[in-house]
């Protein structure tokens, strides 16, 4: 038997080697000693290149008549050779066939694309309850929406009460209120609405508010008895100075919005749902 | 990492070689578990373990950071705040089961890796290390899961807790004072549901941290085998990636269908149905039990039922800690040159008395304290401690052990042992047969 | 060095509980072998099948809403559910606008404030609330129930050993004592014999007594079995909800992942085809193949294995 070149020391002694099935990468495709799996990414990424190649050595060395060496870099190249004489290796068992045609080549890896993408769609699917979980919970969307008894609310009154975590101003507008908010030009508003835009039809004289001031986040005085109610007889926000008028519009002061109208539906002359969509 | 035909780190494209020189994370990545980590190639499933541990870890940080999003840790609203995630926070149930299941299933997967690294020594030179810092780990989680265990606020947390932190009233002169000082108070109340839940948050990255030593430890001499015979050659070994990513791939499918049959269709199994009841600390439950996985170590605490010179509540704590810290000595205790237990026949046995000892410790442990479990408990402890600490140190000296393979490949090839002569413990062989 | 003094611990161990087994034994074999009387009377639960059993249970909604009705006015006057919120009955089957109006006419009203003296008042329920509790706090409950707590019901089938059946025994399994239950084991004043409880006399008395108790909204015939059914059934419900989500995931995510590991073991399989496990007989330690390696060892420079 032909004495072949040997790896390089660091190496370790010479692979020994098994015959038949379990045959080599051609050296031109591999970086290194091949393996098996590797050999066939290996292949597959210099497929353009080396098809015809490839399939010739595979066919040699199917029919025994080529084997592995080393070159002198190390690295395994095909040779021609009689294989019977040649000792049998643990190493290159793992280099499976680079024997089997293209097909097999695709059909295995499909089997591990096929896995691989299984677990991912898996791994994407847990996602979802790690993130909805942070979504309102249960008890919290049933507090989306409340109902706001307003039979007691006398003309000129308000009252204050929580919608969602926060303030909501429920104020019963008298005539003059109603008049006064009306008789404002419209384009002079800082945030242009009309008193009807800002109420329901028929129900002109409930005007139901957010009490959070739209400059930073404070609650209006005016919605309860003897607090102040700023230059236009509406809302007065004490942080910034912000004014609002009868309709809760804003008229002065650094607010840039006028407050804001939640979504509600009267469910009758005395009953409002608010946070309902109408 | 310490095979010189290890493949090195090749970076693929512009931005990974830019990434590579500034910081070696994917080098440290492809060398720790990627093509770069040669693994013996006869490893069997017992192997997959120690990685499932470490998903079980993973699964147990993000479900509890997830849950620790809605629980309250106070003593008025524990209890309601776990019933909030399971009726209201959207797939809170999931999360909760999960997290309760997921534990239990923690301690399986670790308690099978222990019990190969016992059969197969791996916990022998040059891995001693390795196992103490596993060691570490348990006692860790074991400290994480009774905490954990607690939060919830139902009748078992409270008393669990009272029973444990009184155990520490049994050491003397300074016991009591300790006990005070880890409940905040008398007894548990709203001080020590507070720091269970720091310190249960904090403690599963104190075990990452640890897991990452462990594994760091392993890498250097590298992965132990069934044949306990050391790499000697490039054949012994396969890349990490893609044989035993596949591996575990498919064993962590296979945990994962267990899990989920648990979590889904019997999630209150392993549990105890007085966890549901709200702790009273002016009504003690029936029977006082720990979750299964401390079973054994209950077992051997209840087992000393009589004063000897010391009381007998303290002859079990020390029993119960001892079993534990023994287990840190077992390189010395147990210094045969065979590693594994597949060539040490005698060992072999008593490995299974062994396991089938804690089994029965672990029944009893969940049994009320009653006869005949007490007595039957009172012979498990003494097999135990006889085991480690008499049998195994004389065995090493005693028995005769199979003749070891030359080398990985070689049983491979072959199967274990025999055909192609391998050499026995002097490392002498027989003469070649032609 | 260690494994002295590991060897003396161990006997140390050892030797101390003997010593505990040894007395454990004498006092064990010793005294004469009493049962309690617990152990003798008590019966374990009958068993009880219901819709939602099994992997694939799903709850029947006609049987929780009789369960809710037999609830409603047999047990709220005693036992608060303060986990479930009346929103929750939609599960049921119930509309919207039933529940509201469950909410709103529910006996116990709700705490709250009155807004214009700032006294303790009450009001009447909204959806969004969960179920007030009869009593305002334990005192009061136990002044009402002969120093016995009524337990609060939405956990209690998870609660204790038996579920659902533990609960519908208990609720039938009243009787007589028998003859043979010693003196001091009997029912006390206030207390009344179940086998299916745990200290055999419990404090509430039988709350189903009678047939028909419940005219049920479906006509169907409420028997004190049928009752007892009925609102074991319910207060499975009350401590799972979520019990068909938790299946019917449970089922999508087991087929997901068997699928996914039988192609994990297939691409796994695929990756080690090849990588020996068995080999051909005249393979690589033949000794003749294992001398030449050795040469060529020998010859290369490179130290032996």
């Amino acid at each position: 038997m032909r004495r072949r070149p040997l790896h390089h020391a660091p190496h370790g002694p010479p692979p020994l080697e098994i015959e038949g099935r379990n045959a080599r990468a051609k050296c031109l495709l591999a970086k290194r000693r091949p393996r098996g799996y590797q050999a066939r990414q290996a292949a597959n990424r210099g497929a353009g290149r080396a098809d015809a190649r490839t399939a010739l050595f595979a066919l040699g060395a199917a029919s025994g008549l080529l084997s592995p060496a080393f070159s002198g870099r190390g690295e395994l190249c095909i040779r021609f050779e009689p294989l019977k004489d040649v000792m049998a290796t643990v190493g290159h068992s793992d280099a499976t066939s680079a024997a089997a045609p293209n097909d097999g080549l695709d059909r295995r890896d499909f089997i591990n694309i096929a896995a691989v993408s299984f677990a991912g769609v898996g791994a994407a699917a847990t996602l979802y309850p790690l993130i909805n979980q942070m979504n309102p919970s249960a008890d919290v969307l049933a507090l989306a929406s409340i109902e706001v008894d307003i039979a007691a609310i006398e003309p000129g009154q308000a009252i204050k009460t929580i919608f969602r975590k926060q303030p909501l101003f429920v104020r019963h507008l008298t005539p003059q209120e109603i008049a006064a908010a009306n008789a404002v030009p419209v384009g002079e508003l800082r945030d242009p609405q009309t008193l009807a835009e800002r109420t329901k039809e028929g129900k002109q004289q409930w005007l139901i508010t957010m009490g959070v001031c739209t400059h930073l986040g404070c609650v209006p005085l005016g919605a309860s008895e003897g607090e102040n109610r700023g230059q236009f007889g509406g809302y007065f926000c004490p942080c910034h100075g912000s004014h609002y008028d009868t309709a809760a519009r804003v008229r002065k002061g650094p607010a840039p919005k006028n407050l804001e109208v939640p979504d509600y539906v009267f469910k009758s002359d005395t009953v409002v749902t608010v946070g309902e969509v109408a | 990492m310490s095979f010189p035909w290890a493949q090195e780190y090749q970076p693929k494209s512009g931005f990974m070689r830019w990434l590579d020189e500034r910081l070696p994370l994917p080098r440290l990545v492809y060398g720790s578990v990627g093509g770069g980590y040669p693994v013996p190639r006869n490893l069997n499933y017992f192997w997959n373990f120690g990685v499932l541990a470490g998903i079980a870890l993973t699964i147990q940080i993000v479900t509890g950071i997830i849950l620790a999003m809605h629980f309250i840790p106070s003593g008025d609203h524990a209890f309601q705040s776990v019933e909030h995630i399971m009726r209201d926070v959207n797939q809170g149930w999931l999360l909760r089961y999960a997290h309760a299941n997921g534990a239990s299933f923690f301690f399986i997967v670790t308690y099978i890796h222990i019990f190969r690294g016992i059969y197969y020594g791996s916990y022998k030179a040059p891995r001693e290390l390795v196992w103490m810092l596993g060691l570490v780990i348990l006692l860790l989680m074991m400290a994480t899961a009774f905490m954990g265990y607690v939060l919830p606020w139902g009748q078992m947390s409270f008393w669990g807790a009272k029973v444990i932190t009184g155990l520490f009233g049994a050491i003397p002169l300074v016991g009591e004072p300790i006990q005070h000082w880890l409940l905040g108070g008398y007894a548990p109340d709203e001080a020590t549901l507070n720091r269970f839940f720091s310190l249960h948050y904090l403690l599963p990255f104190v075990i990452a941290g640890v897991v990452i030593l462990h594994i760091w430890a392993l890498h250097i001499p590298g992965s132990s085998n069934p044949t306990g015979v050391e790499v000697k050659t490039p054949q012994d070994t396969l890349p990490f990636h893609p044989f035993y990513t596949a591996k575990d791939g498919f064993g962590l499918g296979i945990f994962l269908i267990l899990l989920a049959f648990v979590v889904f269709f019997a999630p209150n199994y392993l549990g105890h149905a007085d966890n549901y009841i709200p702790a009273n600390p002016l009504s003690t439950p029936a029977h006082i039990v720990p979750e299964w996985y401390f079973w054994p170590f209950y077992a051997i605490l209840r087992a000393f039922t009589v004063d000897f010179i010391l009381p007998a509540k303290l002859w079990g704590v020390l029993a119960m800690f001892s079993a534990i810290l023994l287990l840190f000595f077992l390189p010395w205790l147990d210094p045969s040159p065979v590693r594994s237990g597949s060539y040490r026949p005698r060992f072999r046995q008593f490995f299974w008395i062994l396991v089938l000892d804690i089994f029965v410790l672990g029944y009893c442990g969940g049994r009320p304290p009653e006869e005949p479990f007490v007595m039957i408990s009172q012979i498990a402890t003494m097999y135990y401690f006889a085991h480690f600490l008499i049998i195994l140190p004389i065995l090493s000296r005693v028995e005769r052990t199979l003749p070891l393979p030359n080398s990985i490949a070689e049983s491979v090839l072959h199967g274990e042992a025999a055909e192609a002569a391998p050499a026995d413990l002097s490392g002498a062989r027989p003469a070649a047969a032609e | 060095m260690v494994r002295i003094f590991g060897f003396l611990v161990g006997v140390g161990f050892v030797a101390v509980a003997a010593w505990s087994l040894l007395w454990g034994a004498i006092a064990f074999l010793g005294e004469e072998h009493v049962t309690t009387v617990e152990h003798r009377f008590h019966k374990e639960p009958r068993s009880l099948a219901l819709a939602s059993d099994g992997p694939f249970g799903k709850y029947d909604d006609r049987q929780l809403q009789r369960g809710f009705q037999v609830y409603k006015e047999v047990c709220s006057s005693c036992h608060s559910l303060g986990y479930v919120a009346f929103r929750n009955l939609e599960d049921l089957g119930y509309e919207e606008a039933e529940v509201k109006a469950i909410a709103d006419q529910w006996t116990t009203q709700v705490p709250s404030v009155d807004p214009k003296t700032g006294e303790a008042a009450t009001r009447k329920a909204i959806p969004a609330d969960k179920f007030p509790s009869p009593y305002p706090n334990e005192v009061a409950a136990r002044a009402g129930n002969n120093n016995a707590l009524p337990p609060d019901l939405s956990l209690i089938t998870k609660a204790r050993e038996g579920g659902a059946a533990y609960v519908y025994s208990l609720l039938t399994g009243y009787q007589n004592p028998p003859a043979s239950l010693p003196a001091e084991s009997r029912p006390g004043k206030g207390l009344h014999f179940n086998p299916y409880f745990a200290n055999l006399n419990i404090a509430m008395p039988p709350p189903l007594t009678a047939d028909g108790q419940v005219s049920y909204a479906d006509g169907t015939a409420a028997t004190r079995d049928q009752m007892a059914k009925d609102v074991a059934a319910f207060l499975t419900w009350t401590a799972e909800p979520r019990l068909e989500n938790r299946h019917g995931a449970g089922l999508a995510v087991l087929v997901f992942l068997i699928i996914a590991t039988v192609l994990a073991y297939m691409a796994y399989q695929n990756i080690w085809h090849g990588s020996p496990r068995r080999v051909r007989e005249t393979g690589p330690l033949d000794p003749g193949n294992m001398a030449k390696r050795d040469a060529a060892s020998r010859e290369a420079g490179i130290e032996g294995n």
